[in-house]
Formats: structure tokens, sequence, C-alpha cells
């Protein structure tokens, strides 16, 4: 036996099996065995999924989140039928309704934790593209030709690159595999385990993670090269040094979630070493202020990207802005600034914590910002020139794709990799100790609830299961590359404007 | 400097148990009593806090649970379930929804504006103010005021006509007469309730809040006239046969009824307390009619249209009716086109359930608002309407302590108040007067729509 340090390694993108932490996985339904049961484990045999495993010629609880549902288990060769002493009872879990809410919805959540814990889409009949919101990407659909159009096209070859600096101005040149980067999630909104596995799984695949504004813990240091330090308006540990570490920098100059606030990290979150990296006072709320009091113009801004571009004279600069109405003429004056990435965030974005009336009411959704943008660039001339990146509300595959042909280049998450590692979307986070569940916490006892390299494995799968899904999507699509799908309006249908309800299920391809 | 305006709230406990959204099923039958039971590792102590209430009869443990799920999934017989409390989902109506009634009696309990983790979960967007959202200024914007602490934010609004200009003789000394005006720290005045089992400890209780929080309340005057002492605080209601019969001398504010006879009643006012602030109150109706008779108000030196909307926020008597937000565009516009919007205030009410309904009647060019059903649920309410067809009130309303009352109301005000000057802070705006009608600073659902998907989706045939 040796001791392997994986807090230094990045990992292998390779899908391997990560099951629930806590006692059995929530699923759509439950299977209930009666006392009745003789253990003849007779079931375990009949069951295609495994939710009736054996231990010991006994039958230990069954793993219910597998089921395939009521249809399936009452089919005439599967368990409930078959069991001889008739203990099986299959229905749907009470509980599951009391899960999530109208974006997240139970299914959505559910499907998540299956990709997260198998890398595979789930074989049952939970919703995995879209939530319940009624409107923007729960509205939009593939419309997928009947036969692929490219039928020989080798699905594992179609390209999902993304270029992240496309101004070939000599700085860095990084294409990135995925067309998705994590977003920044600050050192005490989540905890360092929680950091680093988002961090080592998106650098497994090769892309970047940003750190938010809570400072640079040395944790990260291994992981310089898959890194995007944020400067935000807090300036919580920026120093010369930090932004020397990286590849790209990245302004915030808005969150979606709140937009035209400041971070909010309410104290007792702020541990020791929370306070030490941010360099304030444990266990004292942090608000950090809006807007960046030094910019107040475009040229104020180019100021600001000029320091950054002088402290690093090779990264790459990403500008985060939120979604107010003129917020093409931000894009395209950020452009003007010598901006290497503009960053969309949109009203519906995550946050660690945000006053209620400022996620709901404030700017725009990004659905509507990303056409608006990407048109505005187009008619400048200057999109192939920008990197568009969209977030604020990316929870699938689907999403993804959809943000992508809407207009943006890539896109951000931050939620989904959260939902990931078993977040049940309770909006407690800002509270107190924070998370129940040891992912948004900085309680010493809570932040034990979780293991890095299970963290790192469960994002690892949920991007490997995205990617499947986006090559699928392009295949049905007949595109060879992630790059032809951007602006690429005309694949989509909106339900609000179209007769047709195609539907785009691509579950058949991928279970 | 001025007296900075503060809110002074301070947590006050419910009466009652809280409705929760959703409830703990826990089955003992079955339980195989593991030595390391799920419900000992609680990390909110659920488990270990709950009792028994005999006010409800029932147990307190949904009132602790945040619904971590850890229970239910660390039972090894699956013994312990969550549902969606079926008490909770039919609290309300389509406006006063149980998320809205809840939210409310969380900032009525601790003054607080609410704040949670992780991002928006509700619908993409609705009906009414639910299609609008509210702009914000990032980098680039000359207009954004330079906000340096919130606490330079100002919500207050004046109640009164304003002059089209200021004459000054040569010397620069003013000669014009600057009308009489009330001065309120914030955009929201009590409105009456539309219903509510109500008795003097609530009508106490409304006062004394309107009077800390130096605004005003509006009250019939048989209920205005037992509380002399407070009259600067209160809008007596008075009806055009009582004009020149009673009193109004101390009030400093009086509305009158929409009817045949007001224009006379106003015109007498007017003339007999010059300084006296009169106000109509009109149906919120989208009528010509309707425009017509509020210019005639304005030519005879109305301070205020109060338009009043239905208790759900919609024009009042029709199917299907406008909502208020619309309304409030419209006769904006109407005055804007006249010439006419800055002479008088317009205060709209009905359907202000929420802190953000009230920057969004303001960005749709209302001056302030009225309250009315969201000051019930400060007590506690729960919009069953029971009392309206005369059955008892599920928490008693009529018989809170008015102190209790009045810091409730306190609190779901100050919250309110807190979530304006987060909102003003987000579009760079240091003057609640500067809100009124200020659409370019306000997205509406139809316009980007339009700009994006409409032109996206539209299919030619369909």
């Amino acid at each position: 036996m040796y001791y392997r340090n994986i807090w230094n390694e990045v990992p292998e993108p390779k899908v391997e099996h990560a099951p629930s932490r806590f006692g059995r996985a929530l699923g759509k339904y439950t299977v209930r065995v009666l006392d009745a049961c003789t253990d003849c484990l007779k079931c375990v045999a009949i069951c295609p999924q495994g939710v009736f495993q054996s231990k010991g010629n006994r039958l230990p609880p069954t793993l219910d989140h597998l089921c395939l549902g009521v249809e399936c288990a009452k089919k005439p060769n599967r368990c409930v039928k078959n069991c001889p002493v008739n203990a099986i009872r299959v229905g749907l879990n009470p509980s599951s309704k009391a899960l999530g809410d109208h974006r997240w919805t139970p299914d959505l959540l559910m499907s998540a934790w299956h990709m997260a814990e198998t890398g595979k889409l789930p074989p049952n009949d939970l919703e995995y593209r879209v939530g319940e919101s009624e409107g923007g990407f729960d509205k939009l659909r593939f419309r997928f030709p009947k036969q692929p159009p490219i039928p020989d096209l080798d699905r594992s070859q179609i390209d999902t690159c993304v270029s992240l600096n496309k101004k070939k101005d000599g700085r860095f040149d990084i294409m990135i595999p995925i067309p998705i980067y994590g977003g920044g999630m600050s050192f005490g909104s989540i905890s360092q385990i929680t950091m680093l596995s988002r961090i080592r799984a998106f650098a497994a695949w090769g892309s970047y993670t940003s750190t938010g504004e809570g400072g640079y813990p040395e944790a990260l240091y291994p992981f310089d090269d898959h890194i995007i330090t944020q400067v935000a308006t807090g300036l919580f540990g920026v120093k010369e040094e930090t932004i020397k570490r990286v590849k790209i920098i990245e302004f915030k100059y808005a969150q979606g979630a709140k937009p035209g606030l400041g971070g909010h990290l309410l104290g007792p979150k702020v541990t020791e070493a929370v306070a030490r990296i941010r360099e304030t006072v444990p266990g004292t709320s942090l608000f950090s202020p809006f807007p960046f009091h030094s910019v107040y113009s475009i040229e104020d801004h180019k100021k600001h990207l000029d320091w950054i571009k002088t402290v690093n004279p090779k990264g790459l600069v990403s500008v985060k802005v939120s979604t107010p109405s003129d917020v093409d003429m931000v894009a395209v004056g950020s452009y003007f600034a010598g901006a290497h990435i503009i960053h969309l965030d949109g009203s519906y974005g995550g946050t660690g914590a945000a006053p209620d009336v400022a996620k709901k009411n404030i700017a725009m959704p990004i659905e509507y910002a990303i056409p608006k943008v990407h048109s505005f660039l187009v008619n400048e001339g200057v999109r192939d020139e920008l990197t568009l990146i969209a977030s604020g509300g990316i929870r699938s595959a689907f999403d993804v794709a959809k943000a992508i042909a809407l207009g943006a280049d890539g896109v951000v998450t931050g939620t989904s990799e959260l939902v990931a590692l078993e977040c049940v979307r309770c909006h407690n986070c800002e509270s107190g100790r924070g998370c129940a569940r040891g992912i948004a916490t900085t309680d010493p006892e809570l932040v034990g609830l979780m293991d890095l390299q299970w963290g790192t494995q469960r994002i690892i799968n949920t991007l490997s299961c995205w990617k499947d899904q986006l090559q699928e999507i392009l295949f049905r699509l007949g595109l060879r590359s992630i790059r032809e799908l951007v602006g690429n309006t005309e694949v989509l249908a909106h339900l609000d404007y179209s007769g047709a309800r195609p539907d785009d299920d691509i579950r058949s391809s991928l279970v | 400097m001025p007296k900075k305006y503060h809110i002074d709230v301070q947590p006050i406990a419910n009466r009652f148990p809280v409705i929760g959204r959703s409830g703990i099923v826990d089955w003992g039958e079955g339980c195989l009593k593991c030595a390391k039971c799920v419900k000992t590792e609680c990390i909110y102590g659920v488990y270990k806090n709950r009792s028994f209430s005999t006010s409800i009869m029932a147990d307190t443990i949904d009132e602790f649970c945040k619904s971590c799920f850890r229970c239910v999934q660390g039972c090894p017989k699956r013994l312990i379930h969550k549902t969606i409390n079926p008490e909770w989902e039919t609290l309300g109506d389509e406006l006063y929804t149980p998320e809205i009634i809840s939210i409310n009696w969380e900032q009525a309990a601790t003054g607080k504006i609410p704040v949670s983790g992780a991002g928006y979960g509700g619908k993409f967007s609705g009906a009414g103010f639910d299609s609008m959202w509210t702009d914000m200024s990032e980098i680039v914007r000359p207009t954004r005021d330079g906000i340096h602490g919130r606490e330079y934010i100002s919500t207050v609004v004046d109640l009164g006509r304003r002059l089209p200009r200021l004459e000054f003789d040569n010397n620069g000394k003013l000669l014009s007469k600057l009308p009489h005006s009330i001065r309120i720290p914030i955009p929201i005045v009590f409105d009456i309730f539309p219903f509510g089992d109500l008795s003097p400890r609530v009508w106490s209780a409304v006062v004394a809040a309107a009077v800390r929080l130096g605004t005003l309340v509006i009250m019939p005057y048989e209920n205005a006239k037992r509380y002399p002492d407070f009259a600067a605080q209160i809008v007596a209601l008075l009806s055009n046969d009582l004009i020149g019969k009673v009193d109004v001398s101390h009030f400093r504010m009086v509305e009158l009824p929409d009817d045949r006879n007001t224009l006379e009643s106003l015109v007498f006012l007017k003339r007999q307390f010059p300084e006296l602030i009169v106000s109509v109150r009109m149906e919120a109706k989208s009528s010509p009619d309707n425009f017509r008779r509020v210019l005639e108000y304005n030519s005879s030196q109305v301070d205020v249209i109060h338009y009043v909307a239905n208790e759900n926020g919609h024009e009042p008597g029709i199917q299907n009716g406008l909502h208020l937000k619309d309304l409030i565009r419209e006769i904006n516009s109407g005055l804007l086109k006249e010439g006419l919007r800055d002479q008088v205030n317009l205060l709209a009410s009905g359907g202000i359930a929420m802190a953000e309904h009230v920057i969004k009647s303001l960005l749709c060019g209302a001056n302030l608002v009225g309250v009315d059903i969201s000051l019930l649920i400060a007590l506690e309410c729960r919009v069953c309407r029971n009392c309206r067809d005369g059955l008892p009130c599920p928490v008693s309303i009529s018989k809170i302590n008015p102190k209790w009352g009045t810091q409730r109301i306190v609190n779901l005000v100050g919250a309110w108040h807190n979530q304006l000057l987060e909102m003003m802070g987000a579009m760079g705006i240091r003057e609640a007067r500067r809100l009124r009608g200020e659409q370019g600073r306000v997205m509406f659902r139809e316009d980007l729509e339009n700009d994006t998907f409409a032109q996206l989706f539209t299919e030619p045939n369909f």
C-alpha cells in the first residue's frame, strides 16, 4: 500500500460508479419489500436494473432509485408478479414531490443524480432535459430531422472544442475540449472539498473553473493551469501574485442572481480559514460593494483590463456581467476594452446567498440576453473576435446546447455541479452552518460529509454524460462541430410560437 | 444632513405555528430501533426540539424542518417521508399564493429582508407584475447615480400639487406661491381592508404602525374620527353627502369617492381648506370616461388620484380585466400626453402583495401605492376570507394585542423598505420620486419576446 496524494493530482476523465453518500438515493419510485419476504432472491435475478441485490443470501434494502417504474414492475416477467409470496410493492415515491422547485424539478434533480452516479442517462421515464418553469429553455425544443443527415458520422469524433482566445493577439491560445467551464463559487460559500472537486473534474476534462471572489486558497496551487482567478468588487484575496498564477482572469462586474448588488457571505460561514484567505475578520458578514467604484465609464473599464493585462502579460481576460437592458452595449464595450471573453450571467443564476427579491426581479433571463448580444456583435462585425459565454440557469446538457444554438460559444455552470454532489435545492446555503449535505458549508463537521475523490468522480461522470448528449444532439442535427451550432436557431422550436411539438428525447441512444 | 429614515424592526413571535410548505411523515411501524437513528443526527435538531402544540393540537415538527432530506434517505426502512403540506397548498388565492403569504409572514415575524441560498426557483415569468424585470446598471451608464452607501437612498414622496414652473422677480425672489404638500418617508400608504376580522384592536395597531412609520392610513370617516390624536396620519374617506356637515379641519388629507357630486365637493373643500390635500378614490378602469373624469378632477385642483384595482390587482367588475400595472401605464401616459403628469399624484392600490410590486407600480407610473391585504397577512391572516362569510377567523385577528400588531406591520413594511433600497441601489437610482414612470428602466416580457423569440421563432403560417 502506498499513499496517493489525490489533492495534487489531475484525474483521468473516466466514468466510474459513484453511488449516493446518504443511505439510499432518492428516486421517483419506491420499492417496498414486505415482511413476508422469504429471501428467495428470485427478484434479484429478474430485475434488469439491479434494484434488488443479494448480501449473504439475504435481501438488503432495495436500490429503488434504479427502478424503471410501476409499468415495468407489473409486467408478467418482472418483480411484482413473480414474487412467490407477493411481497413486493412498487409505487411513486411520496417524498419526491417535496423536492426541488419549478426550475429544478424532482425529475431533473433525480436524473442529474443518476448521471453523476453512473455517467449515463436514467433508463426510466425521468425528465432529464427541461424543468417546469414554463418559459425560456423549458419552452425550447430541438427539431431533429427524422433521419440523421450524416448517418456515418462518428459520434465520438464530433468536435466539442471552444476557443477562449479568438483575438489571436499573442496571448495564450486556449481551446477547451468541452464547451463548459466552472463558474465562480467562492471559498466560503462552498467548502474546500467542493471547490477542489469542481476544479479537479473540470481539469480532468481539460477545462477551467473560476475561483469566485473569495480568494485563492493554497490548496488550489497544483491546479493553476485550470483555474480562472476572479477579481470582484470586494477584491477579497486579490493580489498580483494570484493574478500571475493563472492563464485566465475574470472580472466580475455583476452576478445574475443579484445584479446590481455585491456578494453576500453571512457571518457564520466566515470561519478562520475563510477569513484568512479573504484577509478579513472571522464571524463578520461580508458584503461586497457594488459597482466597482473605480469604473464609471468604458474608459475606466479599459483601464481595469489594461491593469490586469500588464500584470499578467500572457493571460486572457474575461468580463462577467449581468443582463440589463443595454447588455449588448456592455458586451461590445467590453470587446473594445480588450476582453477575450464576454460572460453573460442571466438573472436566474445561482448564488450562495442573495435577497429573494433580487433573484426574481432584477435583469433579464439569459435566454433573452444571448440572442440579443449575439446578433448585436454580429452586426457590429466583431462576433468572431470575442468568445461569448452564457450562464445563469444552465441545468442540463440540453440547456447547454440551446444556449449555444441561441448564439453563445459555450456556457458556465455552477449549480448543476452542486446537484451532482447531491444538492437537493433546499435553499438553505446562506444560513448558519450552511449546507446540511456538506456541499455549501464551511462548518468543519459538515465539510467532512464529502470525500474529495467521490466529489470529483460525480462531476466527471456528469460532464461525461453531458458531452455524450451534446455529441448525440450534434449527430442528430448532422453537425460535425459544436461551432456549427452557434447561433443556429433554425434547429430550435419555441412552443409558444410553433404549432409543432417536436420530441427531442435522445434517451434511446444513451442509456 | 437631514435625519435618516430608520424603521425599527424587531423580531416578534407568531401567535400560531406557521403553516409550512412541507411536512414530515414519520411511520413508527416496522422501525428497527437502530442504535444510531437518523433522527438523532438531524443537524437542525428537528426531532429534539419538536413538541406538541395545544393551540393547533398538532406536532410542531414541521416548523423546524428545512427539507435537507437526510433522514428521508438515511432511514434503512424508508419510514420517513416528506410531503407537501395540503393545508399550505390551499392557502390564499391566485394572487396571494402560499409562497407569497409565507414570505410575508416571515418578514412580519423577523423584519428582515428574505435572503436565501441557491438561485431563483420559480416560474420563468407570469401574469401581472411577474411579467416585468427591473433594470440594473453595470459599467457604462452615465445615468447611474453614485450610490455611496444605501443610507443615501431616499424613498421620500410628496403628496400635493406641483407648479409647472417657478417664477422669480428681478431680484431673484420667489414669486410663486408653493402649493401645500404632505411628505411621507416611504411610497407606501395603508389602504382600506376589503375584508378582515377587524376590531378596534386591529385599527389601533394599524394607526400606531402608520404613526411609527410616518406614513398615512386611509379609513372611513366613521372610524377616523375615533383617533383624533393621530389625525395627522389619517386620511378620512368621506362620502359626498358628509361634505360641509362634518369638521375636517384637523385632517391633513381626505379622500372622496368618485361619483356625481365629487367635483362639487372637491371645489368646496379646496376653497374652504386650501391646505387640505384631497384625493379622489376611483375604480381603476380602462375607459375614456374614467380618464375624462381624471382630467376634470385635475383641473379642479385635485392633489391625488387614487386608482383602486380589485383585491387581485385587476380592473374591478370586469371579467379578465387589465392588470393594475397596465392600468397605471395607461393613465400615466394619458396624463403625459396632456402635459399634466407633473401636476397630480397617482396613488395605486389593489393587489400589492410583495415589496417588488411597490417598485414595479412606481416604474409603471404611480407616485405611491396603497397596501391592504398584505397588512392583514402581517397579522397572520391566511387569506381564507372566512370573515367575509361571517365565519370565525382561524387566527382570531380581532383579538390581537395592538402592540404586537403594530410591530408586525412595522416589520413587514421595514422589510419591504429594505427591498426597495436593494432594488433602487441595483438600478443606480437614488430617489424614489425618480422612479415614477421610468419605463426605460424596466423590461416587459412582451417587449423582450418581440425583440428576440418572436423574431427567431414565429412561423409564417401559424
